[in-house]
């Protein structure tokens, strides 16, 4: 048993940049799924066009190229990112383009009759979208935004090819050092996986907030 | 930096060798998360609580942590156990087993999917389990996930470049060595995005086409 305190404190530390990615990853997929997701219901064909064509590249390409494109290729094209700036980048605009669809499926999922009493309120489009339409459709996207969010998790294990140093990287440290395998790649997977389990519990908790008072409305 | 088309032509048979391992992997690993899904499905469902539960928390683990730890974990620890692996096997092999956990969920609403009396009808006709399965559940379960599945296997072709961190030389891994031999990363990089690009496009036509030819569930 050599210092194991010293090699988890590694480790702990590697989680707490995971965590601050998975964060700032889904603040970011957030704003951009809404974005997108209501800029391909849009009136207008130039607003529609950009949001899919951004979805499906996004979606089309792999989320490790689109990082190594943000970390490689931007600095030779003047934009210097920091491996976390890039990411948190493309983590979010990656996961934010899946979002993207559930966002639009969810809108589209509200019925009919909501528009209709929207427009009979003489509500405006954004003043409907706002209080009537986001606000029940918000729901139907949650328990997806929750798995969007375990994939998020997932994926942050792929900055580590970046050189930052989140839990995979850590582990890679571990086992350098010691010549271990099994202890440092066990205790990180235990760990994503606590974590993975932590999302899903929030975003029930939230759901369950949410819809209080809206028994029987929704069917 | 300006994009150099002689340099592409330079290095695109090295990206094509590239593309060919990728596609071999996502062939392999297809077919395999294509039984073990099934496995899974059908261990979950098993009389015995202690299989289904054993094989149910196994399943929501895997699905709960990074791929790209599995691979490290099945690369690097199981060679402590004496199992060692070449690269190519131990990728399918990670690719197959967590992709095999989203497959059971396709096959479990599949299975789920086929009314009662199907199952009744089978009793009624003194069919015995093998049978059952074989000859009624099976063959009206399967064409209607076919879709769903598919969808999975483009997510999988997606996730390749992740083998590229255990010495696979697929698509990733080549570019990434022509980028660090020649120092030029803008080509090699935007030509990964480019395959996957087309690749995933031309799979998602196809997509349509299982969707349209299998997709709908006829009464």
């Amino acid at each position: 048993m050599t210092a194991w305190s010293g090699y988890l404190d590694l480790i702990l530390q590697g989680a707490l940049v995971t965590i601050k990615l998975t964060l700032m990853g889904s603040v970011l997929a957030l704003i951009m799924a809404f974005l997108a997701g209501l800029g391909r219901l849009s009136r207008f064909f130039a607003v529609r066009a950009l949001a899919t064509v951004y979805i499906e590249f996004f979606r089309g390409t792999s989320i490790f190229v689109q990082l190594f494109w943000a970390y490689f290729v931007l600095p030779i094209l003047g934009f210097e990112l920091t491996p976390l700036q890039a990411g948190v980048l493309a983590l979010g605009l990656n996961v934010g383009a899946y979002a993207a669809e559930v966002v639009r499926g969810a809108v589209q999922s509200i019925g009919k009759e909501q528009y209709e009493a929207c427009t009979a309120l003489n509500l405006g489009r954004w003043q409907g979208m706002r209080h009537v339409i986001l606000p029940q459709a918000f729901l139907v996207m949650l328990p997806t935004f929750c798995n969007n969010a375990i994939e998020l998790l997932k994926a942050t294990s792929v900055v580590s090819l970046i050189s930052l140093a989140d839990l995979t990287f850590q582990a890679q440290v571990v086992r350098a050092q010691t010549g271990n395998t099994l202890v440092p790649f066990a205790t990180i997977l235990i760990i994503y996986f606590v974590l993975a389990l932590l999302i899903s519990w929030g975003t029930r908790r939230l759901e369950r907030r949410l819809s209080r008072g809206l028994d029987g409305v929704r069917v | 930096m300006e994009w150099d088309w002689a340099f592409v032509r330079e290095i695109m048979p090295t990206l094509l060798e590239g593309v060919k391992i990728t596609i071999l992997a996502t062939i392999l690993g297809s077919a395999l998360a294509a039984a073990l899904g099934l496995a899974i499905a059908l261990l979950r469902r098993s009389e015995n609580r202690i299989v289904s539960r054993t094989v149910g928390f196994l399943a929501e683990f895997i699905r709960g942590t990074p791929l790209l730890v599995q691979l490290y974990f099945i690369f690097y620890v199981l060679p402590d156990f004496g199992l060692l692996l070449p690269p190519l096997t131990a990728g399918v092999i990670g690719l197959g087993l967590h992709y095999g956990t989203y497959a059971a969920e396709v096959y479990r609403a599949g299975i789920d999917n086929v009314p009662r009396g199907q199952w009744e009808a089978a009793k009624a006709c003194n069919l015995n389990g093998r049978q059952t399965w074989t000859h009624i559940i099976l063959p009206q379960a399967i064409p209607p996930m076919i879709p769903a599945l598919a969808n999975y296997f483009i997510a999988m072709f997606k996730e390749t470049p992740l083998l590229s961190a255990i010495t696979v030389l697929e698509l990733m891994n080549q570019a990434k060595s022509v980028a660090n031999t020649y120092y030029r990363y803008v080509e090699p990089m935007t030509l990964v995005g480019a395959f996957f690009l087309v690749i995933s496009l031309f799979s998602v036509v196809l997509l349509r086409w299982l969707e349209r030819r299998y997709g709908k569930v006829e009464r």
